[in-house]
């Protein structure tokens, strides 16, 4: 235990946050309950505390990002940390040695927590290898984007009171989706029952040995489900490779009234954002304020990562060794 | 050079069976005879006596697949800590693959690599020259010359020959040289993933290479082969599919065989977990299920040969994101003790893991070694093969250190390496 004079366990008993993967259904609500606390304050005209006074953050984002970036550094700046934005255009830094020599340039700088995004997966697992801090992952490739599947799952949780017995349709570009591989795996550990919705060549390979129900048919994979969660369907995997056209992709998958009917009357409709409107998602279907959470989970985004951010620098060294 | 008598030797010869306690003469570097029965009168005077202990000696091994740094990238590997490393592991001939730079596609530059080799390297040396002129998959090289100035086969090395035509007109070329075609089989279209596609590259996020990649070339191939005739060996055959479709072919009359990595024999799918680069190679590692049927395939036969596919990569481009980083992984060294380890578990007879590391690549590349018989060069290995240690890559004599066996535990230590009749390696 880093903190010698905590008498309790961590509330968070892990260095990093690499990944959904290896988290328990305590830590998960631990976290959640953390963040519930967030939202409250973030509601107040003094949305600031001070749990990471002193503190130094560094988001270091190798592919772009507007709304994750900007989530993280306004939830650094609420808890009193300093932070740093490092964005890397993936044109200059490519290759691994640069991408290590970074991470150790940056580490000798004494950073406390760095929020890493990156467009392979596995490299925020390296980085993290290579620095003395704690890591959160933003995004890494096709491999997760724990605060997203975190940020989720409280909207679901403030709106439905549970995540256990949710019947969650994920729908989408699954194959090429941290977004969705995260979320499979926090909904299965809380209890609630994923399916997952695409064409068969947006599904990665053992899919069904995800614990999930893989669907073809949206309305058969919408049918009485509680939640529809959207995922973005990058437009140049839409030209002939994955699927035939846009137009065939927002017939079939694309969410609408029609086919959100098969959903639960009080189905939730969310997205992670950005969205392709009139690709994956209709424009009237996104803006109904009766059932889509979408701008929702940008709120829920801040407060999550606060309690990340909170809780993992509560197992800091207040001392650093010299 | 000194005569050296082996005395209280288990000789192993794995092309006539024979494994017997035996004495085993050595003279002008040639096997001069051997048996239980040679020095049982009296050992001649004047020559150097190796006392074996009942350890094995055996043919020293063959590996047809190897990958050096030189010409082109002497800092990954050069010839000679090439076969400094094939020393420590008990093998004394290798073959290098034509992917250099320049690519050894010329007649100018298989004499370069056999002169270089005579002058620097410590085992015997030979080259495969390129199937295509530059790699380039599109125009044949001069086999016939080429053959006639040392290359002992022809290959793309890691790139598959893709183009049917051009591979159809090499075989049916290279029929007429009676030349062994080596192909890299694997669907070049379905083979952009990084690892093995499978459940567990879904949940890393990594893009995935098929089975079916390889398994689809090589089916290709054997239809070619029965318009053309010729000689087609697979270079590394990775999953259960395409075992069986060699042993299918087979089973038909079809005159093909086929290679297996250390790798793939010992190691599965699995070992990527955590994104370990040096687990990543081509064709990818696949999961237990294929490795067991590969297991299989070399112990009834189906397979021929097990390579190291030895590919020294340095720390710079392993170091790396799993799908940035290079592919391919040393095995020189580790070959004999990594394969081993089949041999302890009670899959594999002995003689047959050490067949398909002597007189088969010796016959299929027309070598002439691979043999424990009176006048064949003294080309030996002297083998504990139960004695432990552990794998240490800085320990390692390859200039790159990019094993995916460091740190194992494994059994089977090279005692003694003679080449030609000359010690080039004794452990310490």
């Amino acid at each position: 235990m880093t903190n010698a004079d905590a008498q309790t366990a961590p509330l968070f008993p892990h260095r990093h946050l690499l990944g959904i993967e290896g988290l328990s259904a305590t830590d998960i609500t631990a976290l959640l309950d953390l963040a519930d606390t967030y939202v409250v304050q973030n509601r107040q005209v003094d949305k600031k505390s001070a749990a990471l006074r002193g503190r130094t953050q560094i988001n270091l984002f190798f592919e772009a990002s507007t709304r994750t970036q900007s989530s993280f550094e306004l939830a650094g700046k609420r808890l009193g940390a300093d932070v740093m934005n490092m964005s890397v255009s993936s044109s200059s830094i490519k290759k691994g040695e640069t991408l290590v020599d970074t991470a150790m340039t940056l580490n000798a700088m004494h950073p406390d927590l760095i929020i890493i995004r990156h467009g392979d997966s596995g490299a925020v697992e390296l980085l993290s290898q290579k620095v003395g801090c704690s890591v959160i992952n933003a995004g890494d490739g096709s491999h997760e984007h724990p605060t997203q599947a975190l940020l989720d799952a409280l909207t679901i949780r403030r709106r439905k009171g549970t995540l256990e017995g949710m019947t969650v349709a994920i729908c989408g570009d699954i194959l090429h989706s941290r977004v969705a591989r995260s979320n499979i795996l926090l909904l299965n550990i809380m209890g609630a029952r994923v399916r997952v919705v695409a064409p068969p060549t947006l599904l990665p390979k053992g899919i069904e040995r995800f614990g999930v129900e893989v669907f073809h048919d949206m309305r058969e994979g919408l049918a009485g489900c509680d939640i529809v969660m959207m995922l973005r369907l990058q437009l140049e995997r839409m030209s002939g490779s994955y699927v035939p056209s846009q137009r065939e992709y927002f017939h079939y998958y694309g969410l609408d009234y029609e086919k959100l009917s098969f959903a639960k009357p009080d189905a939730l409709i969310m997205h992670p954002g950005p969205m392709n409107r009139g690709v994956e998602i209709d424009s009237a279907v996104a803006d109904d304020i009766n059932r889509s959470v979408i701008r929702e989970q940008v709120e829920m985004g801040v407060a999550v990562r606060m309690a990340v951010l909170d809780a993992l620098a509560r197992n800091l060294p207040n001392e650093r060794p010299l | 050079m000194t005569d050296t008598g082996f005395i209280n030797a288990r000789l192993l010869n794995p092309a006539s069976g024979l494994d017997v306690t035996g004495n085993l003469l050595v003279k002008d570097g040639k096997i001069a005879d051997l048996g239980p029965t040679l020095f049982s009168d009296t050992i001649p005077d004047g020559i150097e006596i190796v006392d074996c202990r009942g350890q094995v000696l055996c043919p020293g091994l063959i590996d047809m697949r190897v990958f050096t740094g030189e010409p082109g990238a002497e800092h990954r590997e050069t010839l000679r800590t090439a076969s400094l490393a094939a020393a420590a592991g008990g093998v004394t001939t290798l073959i290098v693959m034509p992917n250099t730079n320049p690519v050894i596609d010329d007649v100018a530059l298989v004499d370069y690599i056999e002169r270089r080799a005579r002058d620097t390297a410590i085992v015997n040396i030979h080259p495969m020259a390129a199937l295509t002129k530059g790699l380039n998959g599109k125009e044949m090289t001069e086999i016939g010359l080429l053959k006639d100035a040392g290359a002992v086969a022809f290959t793309d090395g890691d790139r598959s020959v893709s183009d049917a035509q051009i591979m159809r007109r090499a075989l049916s070329y290279a029929a007429h040289f009676n030349a062994l075609i080596v192909q890299h089989a694997e669907v070049p279209e379905l083979s952009h993933g990084v690892m093995n596609e499978s459940e567990l590259a879904g949940r890393l996020g990594l893009s995935g290479t098929p089975a079916v990649a390889e398994t689809i070339m090589i089916e290709r191939d054997l239809r070619l082969l029965e318009l053309t005739g010729g000689r087609y060996h697979v270079s590394q055959v990775s999953c259960a599919a395409s075992v069986e479709v060699i042993a299918r072919a087979r089973r038909h009359g079809q005159k093909v065989t086929c290679g297996v990595s250390a790798a793939h024999l010992t190691l599965n799918e699995n070992d990527v977990q955590s994104y370990r680069t040096f687990f990543k190679m081509t064709p990818p590692l696949r999961s237990e299920d294929d490795r067991r049927a590969l297991v299989a395939g070399l112990a009834d036969g189906t397979i021929d040969v097990v390579v190291s596919s030895h590919d020294p990569q340095d720390a710079e481009v392993k170091r790396h994101p799993f799908a940035q980083a290079a592919f391919g992984a040393i095995g020189l060294e580790t070959l004999l003790a990594s394969t081993l380890s089949l041999v302890h578990n009670g899959d594999l007879p002995l003689m047959r893991l050490l067949s398909a590391m002597t007189h088969i690549p010796a016959d299929l590349l027309n070598l002439n070694t691979g043999r424990l018989a009176a006048g064949l060069p003294a080309d030996l290995a002297l083998i504990d093969i139960g004695a432990p240690w552990i794998v240490k890559a800085e320990a390692l004599h390859s200039i790159s250190k990019n094993t995916p066996f460091d740190d194992r535990r494994l059994q089977g230590q090279v005692l003694r390496t003679i080449v030609g009749g000359r010690t080039v390696y004794t452990r310490e």
